[in-house]
């Protein structure tokens, strides 16, 4: 089937334009790269990671349009005029995030693999309203997977969060 | 790169994917949320020469419910559902089953019509739309057509759809005040697949008794299984403790499930029969809240 098709080199690219982290741009892009590849490869952003790349595992979780999403799952080309956010918007000037400092104070992460995964749900989450008990932060944490801690530090990293930040969303 | 290659389509009219898949038909594949056909394409387990995306085609993703039912076009996400309140409010059942499938992050892209159009035995929607009597509109270049949900599915992936046909939107009639409905399921970890799922359905008649039954399952056979025995037991009782322990008896018994590398088909006899019975309990305990 797929053997038989003649593609022509510059027809199988496309131009998208995307705006990553704030700042808006125009990528020529083959019209298979999966959006994970494309961010960290072509626009050299490796905060995303990429563990089953079938949806399973979290580790690629970016934000695309104010909602959570696995890029793996996606194409580049499907992002064309899109906004996205990836783990690396989150710390500023090299200042973590009090999300990402409440990781940091509560051994929320060992190897680090699937931490920026687990970041971009929560960022997500957070702007839906704050977590209120540990049963909704289990519920948050649960479309990612954890090799390491066991995620008894990550329950307590946001649950150090709603007391301490109000957990308004903003600046998460 | 995952995926081998593929010619790309980004249509923006319902008409223009109808002439593509007229064309190109077996040579394609419909990309409506990607949580399902982007890790075939990923693992290359399905090669496709094109890809006709189906994001861009513009009135595609609303939705409508009204006095006659609820209308749900191709591109609504399990999200956008999940999060109306409106339809939780008069389908509790289909809301349940939304909140089933995997999580946010999968909801957020995948679609109810990809979901329905997949036909994976084991996914929570097939069996909730026939147990609500739902209708697909299928639509192809030269024709239309409504197949109603009980007949749309064929085998474990694989729906009633042909190559060049679309499925447009599903149509589920509304439910009327008396009729009561619950979906129970049975996962290893919250959000997998369903080992067994149930959607049962019915009405709550003036005399306390409970008809017009339908009870669906997940998970147990290679497609959707309406366990028409067990209805007929349940019609016309008041769902008393009795009869829910003669029913999950019977479901036990007389089911013969698949096995597969989830779990056992001796395991799924007996689960079925419990996710049966809580289902139909709590069809009883929203009998007081009716107050019929
Ligand atoms: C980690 C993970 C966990 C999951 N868990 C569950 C679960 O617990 N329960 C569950 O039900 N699902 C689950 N899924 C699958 C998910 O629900 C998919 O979103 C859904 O099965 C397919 O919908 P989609 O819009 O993503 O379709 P796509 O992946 O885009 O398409 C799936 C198939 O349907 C065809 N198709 C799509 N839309 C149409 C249309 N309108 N007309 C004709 N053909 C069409 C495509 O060509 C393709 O063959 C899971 C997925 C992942 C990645
Ligand atoms: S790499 Fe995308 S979910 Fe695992
Ligand atoms: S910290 Fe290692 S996988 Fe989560």
């Amino acid at each position: 089937m797929s053997e038989a098709v003649e593609l022509d080199p510059v027809e199988s690219k496309m131009w998208i334009t995307v705006t990553i982290n704030g700042s808006k741009d125009t990528y020529l892009v083959e019209q298979r790269l999966t959006l994970a590849d494309f961010i960290r490869k072509q626009v050299g952003l490796p905060g995303t990671h990429l563990g089953c790349e079938h949806g399973s595992c979290g580790a690629c979780t970016i934000i695309m349009g104010n909602r959570a999403v696995r890029s793996c799952l996606l194409l580049a080309v499907q992002a064309d005029g899109e906004s996205i956010e990836t783990v690396e918007s989150l710390a500023e000037n090299g200042v973590l995030s009090p999300l990402q400092e409440a990781f940091h104070a509560n051994h929320a992460l060992q190897c680090g693999y699937c931490t920026s995964g687990f970041l971009m749900s929560l960022v997500a989450r957070l702007r839906e309203g704050p977590i209120e008990s540990e049963a909704e932060a289990r519920e948050a944490l649960s479309g990612n997977i954890c090799r390491c801690t066991g995620y008894t530090g990550m329950v307590a990293a946001v649950m150090s969060l709603s007391s301490a930040n109000g957990q308004n969303g903003e600046g998460v | 790169m995952k995926p081998s290659r593929f010619i790309y389509h980004a249509p923006s009219e319902v008409e223009e994917v109808l002439e593509l898949l007229s064309e190109y038909g077996d040579e394609a594949k419909i990309l409506a949320g990607g949580q399902s056909l982007m890790p075939m394409l990923n693992f290359r387990l399905l090669a496709p020469a094109h890809l006709i995306d189906i994001n861009r085609v513009t009135g595609l993703d609303n939705y409508a419910l009204g006095d006659s039912g609820l209308s749900v076009s191709a591109l609504v996400r399990h999200r956008d559902l999940e999060l109306s309140p409106e339809t939780e409010l008069a389908y509790p059942i289909l809301h349940e089953g939304l909140t089933n499938i995997a999580h946010v992050q999968i909801r957020n892209r995948g679609t109810i019509c990809g979901s329905l159009a997949h036909a994976d035995s084991a996914a929570e929607l097939p069996s909730i739309l026939i147990a609500l009597d739902g209708r697909m509109n299928v639509r192809s270049k030269s024709s239309r057509r409504t197949v109603p949900a009980e007949d749309f599915f064929r085998f474990h992936l694989t729906s009633d759809l042909d190559s060049t046909e679309l499925l447009e939107s599903v149509d589920i009639p509304a439910m009327t005040r008396n009729s009561v409905g619950a979906f129970d399921e049975v996962t290893r970890r919250k959000g997998d697949f369903a080992l067994v799922g149930a959607a049962v359905v019915g009405t709550w008649s003036e005399q306390g008794t409970i008809e017009d039954c339908r009870i669906v399952c997940s998970g147990v056979a290679p497609t959707p299984l309406r366990l028409k025995e067990a209805e007929e037991f349940i019609s016309g009782t008041d769902l008393s403790d009795e009869v829910l322990i003669g029913v999950q008896q019977l479901v036990t018994e007389s089911l013969e499930p698949t096995e597969d590398v989830h779990t056992s088909a001796e395991y799924r006899k007996k689960v079925t029969g419990v996710v049966v019975r809580r289902g139909l309990a709590r069809l009883a305990g929203q009998r007081r809240v009716i107050n019929v």
